[in-house]
C-alpha cells in the first residue's frame, strides 16, 4: 500500500493522516457549536450569576 | 548554505521587524501579572496552538530527526502519530480543559504554582521551580548552541557573536512582553514553518515520482542499506527493524516513549493551558494542531526518507554516505542540492523560527520557575517584596545566563543528550502527580511530596550511575566507583523514564493511600465548575454527541 509493502510502516503513515484528520473535525465541531453558544452567552452576561460548585 | 546573503540578511531584517511588532503587541497588553504570566487567559484558540506546536518542535526536531530518519527509516512515524495523539489530542481535550479550570480556580499562573497549589505545598511548587531551573538550561543551552550554528553556517555570522545576538533579541521579548509576546511571536513562526514544511513535502514527492512512486522505489532500495545497520536489524527505509533486534529496542523505548509519552509533563507547554479562556477553546485549539505537528514531525521524517532516493538518483549513493556519517547534514545536504534557492532562504527562516520559538518558550518557563516558584513563593514564602512581574524579569536574565554559560562550558556529547535527559525527569517528576492532581481525588499531598523526590531522584540516579548514554559522557559514575555503569548487561540501555516514572506512580499512589486524604472542601474547589463551564456541559449533553471525558 502506497509503495510501502511493510503493514508496519504504511499503518504508521496512514495512522498520522488520519488522526491529523480526525483533529481537524473534532476542532471543526467544537468550532461550530461553539458559535450559537457565544451569542447565548452575551446575553446571559448582563444578568451576573453566582459561581456555581459542583 | 550557499545561498545569496545580502538577499537573505534583509529577509531576515524584515522577519526581526515583523516579530518585534508582534512582540510590542503583546506587551501593550500584558501589564497584569496575569498577561506577563499566562497572556491574560483569553488567547485565541488558533495561536494556542500554534504556540504550543511551534514550542515543542525545534530546529533539532527537524534537522536532527530528519536525519535520523534518512538513516534508520520510516518506522520513526510511529513516534509523529503518539505526538499527534498524546501530545495534541489527549493533552488537549483530556489534560488541557481540567488543567485550566483548576489553575484558574486556584489562581495558579505557573505549572510549579499549579501544583503546588494544587497540594497546598510550598515544598512542592519551590522544589518544582528548582528542577526546572536547574535543568532546563541544559536543553535549552542545546537549542541556543543549535540556533548560533545554524546562523553561522547560513549567515556567515562568528559563532560567538551568533549565540549572542540570538540570544539578546529572544530575550528583550521575553523579559519586557511576557507570555502574550512570545505567544504572539510564536504564531508567526509558527505558520512560517507550516507553509516551509508543506513546500517541502509538495516539491519532495513531485520531484521523485509521486507519492507511491517515491515510496515504491524507497522501498526497492533495501538491498542498499549498509552492513552496520543492517546487522542491528535494520531491513530498508519502508520496513520496521527486525522485532528484538537492538535498533528495534532503541526506536520502541526511547523515542516512542521518552519524547511521545513525555511531551504531556512539559511544564513550558501545560503552562498553555492555562492561557485560553474556555474549554471549548482547547478544543478548538485540537484543528490546528493536529495538522501543525503532522506537517512538521512528520514531513521531516518523510522527506528524510526520501532523501535517500533523491540522493541514489544524483550521486549514486545513500544520503548517510552523501554526509559522511554525520546525521545532522543529511537535511542541509539535501535542502541546498534539491531545492530552489529562494526556497532554501524562506526554509531557513522557518528553522529560525523554530528554535526561536522553543527557546523563548523555554527562557519564559524557566524565568517563571526561578523568579515566581522558587523564590518568591519557595525561599520568601509568598512574603517577597518585589512584585512577580519583577522578580521573574529577573529570573529569566539570570537563567538566560546559566543557559548559555552552560552552552559554553558543557562537552558537547552532553549537550546533545540534554533534551532526552529533560524530557525524561520531567515525565518522572511531573506526570506521576500532574495526572494524580487531574484525575484522583485521593492523591494526598504527601503522596505527592514523594512522589515528585522519587521520581526526580531516581531519573537523576538511574541517568547519572546507569544508563550508559548519559553515565559514560558525564563521568561522574567512573569517578565515583572506577566503572562506567553500575549495572551491567541491558540494563544500560534501559531509559530512565521506564524505571523512574513506574517508581515515582508507585510512591504517589502508596503513600496517598497510607496518608490522611485532602479536605474535602479544599478538593470542591480545586474541581468547581464556574458557569460559563457548567453551560459548555449541559450544551454538550443535550447534543448527545462529543462526549468529553474530561469533564467533572
Amino acid at each position: 500500500m502506497l509503495g510501502i509493502d511493510d503493514p508496519q510502516i504504511w499503518l504508521a503513515y496512514v495512522l498520522c493522516v488520519l488522526s491529523a484528520l480526525g483533529c481537524v473535525v473534532y476542532g471543526a465541531l467544537n468550532w461550530k457549536e461553539g458559535e450559537e453558544e457565544e451569542e447565548e452567552q452575551v446575553v446571559k452576561s448582563n444578568t451576573s450569576r453566582p459561581a456555581v460548585q459542583e | 548554505m550557499a545561498v545569496n546573503t545580502s538577499t537573505l540578511i534583509i529577509l531576515v531584517l524584515v522577519y526581526l521587524a515583523c516579530i518585534f511588532y508582534l512582540a510590542r503587541m503583546g506587551y501593550r497588553q500584558s501589564s497584569q501579572t496575569d498577561g506577563y504570566m499566562l497572556a491574560g487567559r483569553k488567547v485565541h484558540p488558533a495561536v494556542m496552538a500554534l504556540s504550543y506546536g511551534a514550542a515543542f518542535i525545534s530546529t533539532s526536531a527537524i534537522i536532527g530527526f530528519g536525519g535520523v530518519a534518512a538513516s534508520l527509516g520510516m518506522g520513526l512515524l510511529w513516534l509523529v502519530f503518539m505526538n499527534i495523539f498524546f501530545g495534541i489530542f489527549i493533552a488537549f481535550v483530556v489534560f488541557g480543559p481540567k488543567t485550566r479550570r483548576m489553575g484558574l480556580n486556584l489562581g495558579a499562573v505557573t505549572f510549579p504554582e499549579f501544583l503546588g497549589r494544587r497540594f497546598q505545598s510550598r515544598f512542592i511548587q519551590g522544589f518544582s521551580g528548582l528542577l526546572i531551573g536547574v535543568f532546563m538550561p541544559l536543553y535549552a543551552g542545546s537549542v541556543l548552541i543549535g540556533a548560533a550554528r545554524f546562523i553561522e553556517t547560513t549567515l556567515g555570522i562568528n559563532y560567538n557573536l551568533a549565540l549572542l545576538i540570538f540570544t539578546i533579541i529572544i530575550a528583550s521579548y521575553v523579559i519586557k512582553g511576557g507570555l502574550l509576546s512570545v505567544m504572539y511571536v510564536d504564531a508567526l513562526q509558527g505558520t512560517l514553518m507550516f507553509i516551509g514544511m508543506a513546500f517541502l513535502l509538495i516539491f519532495t514527492y513531485v520531484e521523485l515520482g509521486g507519492v507511491v512512486g517515491a515510496h515504491q522505489t524507497l522501498t526497492d532500495m533495501a538491498p542498499l542499506v549498509p552492513q552496520g545497520l543492517a546487522d542491528i536489524g535494520h531491513q530498508g527505509w519502508t520496513a520496521m527493524p527486525s522485532f528484538g533486534s537492538p535498533l528495534w529496542w532503541t526506536m520502541v523505548s526511547t523515542l516512542f516513549l521518552g519524547v511521545g509519552i513525555g511531551v504531556l509533563a512539559q511544564p513550558q507547554l501545560a503552562v498553555r493551558f492555562m492561557t485560553v479562556k474556555d474549554d471549548r477553546s482547547l478544543k478548538r485549539a485540537v484543528l490546528v494542531g493536529g495538522p501543525f505537528i503532522l506537517m512538521m514531525a512528520g514531513v521531516a521524517y518523510v522527506v528524510g526518507a526520501l532523501s535517500n532516493v533523491y540522493f541514489y538518483r544524483t550521486t549514486g549513493k545513500i544520503a548517510l554516505e552523501v554526509a559522511g556519517g554525520n546525521t545532522d547534514l543529511i537535511m542541509p545536504e539535501y535542502l541546498n542540492s534539491a531545492m530552489p534557492e529562494l526556497f532554501v532562504m524562506f526554509f531557513m527562516l522557518s528553522l529560525l523560527s523554530a528554535a526561536m520559538s522553543t527557546s523563548g518558550a523555554q527562557f519564559h518557563a524557566m524565568g517563571t520557575a526561578i523568579g515566581h516558584d522558587f523564590y518568591q513563593e519557595g525561599v520568601k514564602k509568598g512574603k517577597s517584596k518585589g512584585t512577580t512581574i519583577h522578580a521573574t524579569r529577573f529570573g529569566i536574565a539570570i537563567s538566560i545566563l546559566f543557559s548559555v554559560v552552560l552552552a559554553y562550558i558543557l562537552p558537547i556529547s552532553i549537550i546533545a543528550r540534554a533534551t532526552a535527559m529533560f524530557m525524561g525527569l520531567c515525565t518522572s517528576a511531573f506526570l506521576p502527580i500532574y495526572m494524580g492532581a487531574l484525575f484522583w481525588k485521593r492523591i494526598t499531598r504527601e503522596g505527592a511530596v514523594a512522589s515528585l523526590v522519587v521520581g526526580s531522584f531516581g531519573s537523576l540516579f538511574w541517568l547519572t550511575f546507569v544508563h550508559g548514554k548519559e553515565a559514560v559522557p558525564l563521568g561522574i559514575c567512573q569517578a565515583i566507583f572506577g566503572k562506567a555503569t553500575l549495572l551491567s548487561g541491558t540494563w544500560p540501555l534501559v531509559d530512565p523514564i521506564l524505571i523512574a516514572t513506574p517508581l515515582a506512580f508507585l510512591v504517589a499512589f502508596v503513600v496517598s493511600l497510607a496518608t490522611k486524604p485532602m479536605p474535602e472542601k479544599f478538593l470542591d474547589k480545586c474541581y468547581s465548575l464556574r458557569p460559563q463551564d457548567e453551560d459548555e456541559d449541559a450544551l454538550e449533553q443535550s447534543a448527545h454527541k462529543n462526549a468529553d471525558p474530561a469533564s467533572v
